[in-house]
């Protein structure tokens, strides 16, 4: 590990925790803007981390910039770091991108986009599904084909039609409807390797990290609340029972970050799908699986508002589903390993 | 915060890559005889000439020290042989015990005599070692033990019986694990290993058939076995803490989530071109799960190699792979449309029969999923 990734790494720790306090998540999922964390945020450099430096970001590694991200998941960060830096890597310093937070389009199945030269000008149309913080950002950086050619735009939110909805973290996801002229300066062609499945694969990357900084924070909550917990005369982490349910969710949550690990890993290196598909297969799983353990733990106080253990779960819950499930990115997997042939799927798993 | 991780294992080379590369020629060659449902045995499946020309390859001891026959390589470069051997269904049984541990705690806490005798011969894929740890009372209670060592002139005088014991009928030697002192107040003081030479007068062997009929293990009965005082291994009374270090090498590597790749191959082989999107999301997903697996895997090779403490991380990757070893019989049974019979000439469906009646075993061999787990709650500091 660089000492660039343990600065960068110390500095999240210390960002995200000191910011990320409970009135901060509760008035999040209430449906305020957090400004003044995402100010810090920006500050840091973390916000155009993938940004090159001429067009104004701070030009981190990727690995660099999804630790970060795998941090300020670790504190239920209610901000759209991840589609901040994924509109950087969109844009890649060829259309020039306004401060403040950002996002993407498209970021989920069901979407139509249809982007035309109009003259010296563009008409972007069509509709975007459960795009992440529409509302907030100030601007969208869409990815459509025009041509047979890969472009990016920048939009102004204020030119579309945002019908707001929420994950099941109360994390803004709206549907977006574009219906609009672009001028010259708002369209560009996309860099190289930049594509419909890149962008989804680097999403999926994003989410994976996400979730693996999600359920270590679960775990070290749990944990917390095992040992503290009295029934019977003792802490309920004594009881072989309820040892051994933790003991699965840190081997989860060990695996979890692993395959974050790997993920990161394999979209600093040219976006290779298949390590990245794993991950998010891995990653979701064990979301699904962590989450049950934390709240069987917990018992009853775990299932109330009061409790911060729904911040964490919530978004695992959430964030196994978006930018593809786990049967999704199985499915491309089980593909090319069916496509390769059963005599090769040992090669197939040692390359990837 | 209490995590468990599992560091970048370490990049593969050119001298890897190159390995990988001879040890696939070598199977695709040495390999060819066998059936799919022998190479589903895994590294059950033991084939003394086989052992003998890996070792000619260099590929037994790969790690130790040259003086003492090993070949001086990395923890990676060993554990691709390793993986490419349990891919291709190998039968790596005869010298899998000796070359995972019984030479590692030989060169940890043998004597120089010890060393210069048994090592390079384990290497020369000459010497097979089994363990004598489990007993009629004392399966995951380890400390539970009761056959003991009585110091007598010139050695040791041992009694009671082993069970369990894999490959008892093939294997040269035996480390066994017994109690030395009666009067220790640790549970876990008082034990110690010895090296036990398989035709030593006092010891008999009886074959244990499992339930599929198959002889992998065996009881051993100590009666007034002589043991000379040259057969201890490391310090009497160290046992405990010599056994536990063996376990890290034991449980955290590629035999924990490959011993069932046979059937998977198979399993997809037997569908051909019929493999409908259920069955590639099966497929994938067991992919997903086998590539985070073998990273972490590779991870503790690292660790290993760094001299580092793995147990904990071991545990982990051994609870995993081996639910995963399971799962994998119950999702391909949904998928291919066929019963499980040992006899039939079909490949899947006699690999499929064998699969089914040794997955228990998977979770129970070499530390039980309830220990395991007892393990990974102390690493979290619950006990």
């Amino acid at each position: 590990m660089s000492e660039t990734t343990d600065l960068i790494r110390d500095m999240a720790e210390k960002l995200f925790g000191a910011a990320c306090d409970r009135s901060v998540l509760s008035a999040a999922e209430n449906g305020a803007f957090q400004t003044a964390l995402w100010q810090e945020i920006a500050d840091a450099g973390l916000a155009g981390a993938l940004l090159p430096e001429s067009a104004g970001g701070s030009s981190l590694a990727i690995e660099d910039a999804l630790a970060a991200l795998r941090i300020s998941a670790s504190h239920a960060a209610p901000v759209p770091l991840a589609e901040t830096m994924l509109a950087g890597w969109l844009a890649g310093g060829s259309l020039a991108l306004p401060e403040g937070p950002l996002t993407i389009a498209p970021a989920s199945n069901g979407s139509t986009l249809s982007l035309k030269k109009n003259g010296a000008a563009w008409r972007l149309e069509g509709r975007a599904k459960r795009v992440p913080f529409a509302r907030d950002a100030t601007a969208i950086v869409v990815l459509a084909e025009a041509d047979g050619k890969n472009m990016v735009a920048r939009v102004d939110p204020k030119l579309a039609a945002i019908e707001q909805g929420r994950n099941l973290a109360m994390e803004p996801r709206d549907d977006v409807t574009f219906d609009c002229d672009l001028g010259g300066n708002d369209v560009a062609p996309a860099g190289e390797g930049v594509n419909a499945e890149s962008l989804r694969a680097f999403g999926a990357a994003m989410r994976a990290n996400q979730i693996a900084g999600s359920l270590s924070r679960t775990l070290d909550i749990t944990l917390q609340y095992a040992n503290e917990r009295v029934q019977f005369g003792k802490p309920i982490g004594k009881f072989q029972a309820i040892q051994h349910n933790l003991a699965m969710l840190a081997a989860h949550s060990a695996a979890a970050n692993a395959a974050a690990d790997m993920a990161a890993e394999a979209a600093a290196n040219g976006m290779s799908l298949l390590p990245i598909a794993a991950a998010k297969a891995r990653c979701g799983e064990a979301a699904s699986i962590g989450a049950g353990i934390a709240h069987q733990t917990h018992g009853a106080i775990g299932f109330t508002r009061e409790h911060m253990l729904h911040y964490f779960t919530k978004r695992l819950w959430s964030w196994r589903d978006e930018f593809g499930k786990e049967s999704d990115w199985a499915l491309i997997i089980g593909r090319a390993a069916a496509k390769a042939g059963s005599k090769n799927i040992w090669s197939d798993i040692v390359t990837a | 915060m209490t995590q468990l991780t599992f560091a970048p294992p370490p990049p593969d080379t050119e001298a890897t890559e190159k390995l990988r590369a001879d040890v696939r020629a070598f199977v695709a060659v040495e390999l060819a005889h066998m059936t799919p449902r022998q190479r589903a045995s895994s590294w059950s499946g033991r084939d003394p000439a086989f052992s003998r020309k890996m070792a000619e390859k260099g590929w037994i001891g790969m790690t130790w020290p040259k003086k003492y026959g090993g070949h001086e390589r990395s923890a990676l470069e060993r554990y691709v042989v390793l993986e490419e051997m349990l891919a291709a269904g190998a039968p790596v049984g005869a010298h899998w015990i000796a070359d995972r541990q019984s030479a590692p705690s030989i060169l940890r806490f043998g004597t120089e005599e010890q060393k210069q005798f048994f090592v390079p011969k384990i290497a020369r894929g000459e010497l097979f070692f089994c363990i004598g740890m489990s007993e009629p009372d004392s399966g995951s209670d380890l400390a539970a033990t009761r056959t003991r060592a009585t110091a007598v002139e010139g050695g040791f005088k041992v009694n009671g019986t082993k069970v369990w014991t894999s490959g008892a009928h093939v294997a040269h030697y035996m480390i066994l694990f017994c109690r030395t002192d009666s009067k220790s107040d640790d549970r876990h003081g008082g034990v110690s290993q010895f090296i036990v030479d398989m035709k030593t007068p006092g010891l008999k062997i009886s074959p244990i058939y499992d339930l599929s009929h198959e002889h992998h293990f065996n009881e051993v009965v100590f009666e007034d076995m002589f043991l000379p005082t040259s057969a201890l291994l490391g310090n009497q009374g160290d046992g405990w803490k010599q056994v536990t270090g063996e376990l890290a090498y034991e449980r955290s590597g590629p035999d924990r989530f490959l011993s069932t790749f046979t059937l998977l191959i198979e399993g997809f082989a037997m569908l051909g071109d019929n493999v409908d999107d259920r069955a590639k999301i099966a497929l994938g997903r067991i992919i997903a799960h086998l590539m985070t697996l073998r990273r972490m895997s590779r991870s503790i090779a690292g660790m290993l190699q760094r001299g580092e403490d793995p147990a904990v991380h071991a545990a982990i990757v051994k609870e995993l792979g081996t639910s995963l070893e399971q799962e994998m019989v119950e999702v391909l049974r949904l998928i291919v449309d066929a019963e499980p019979d040992g006899k039939s000439d079909n490949p899947y469906v006699a690999v499929l029969a064998h699969t089914i009646l040794h997955a228990p075993s998977f979770s129970l061999r070499g530390g039980t999923r309830e220990i395991l787990r007892g393990m990974i709650a102390r690493g979290l500091g619950l006990r």
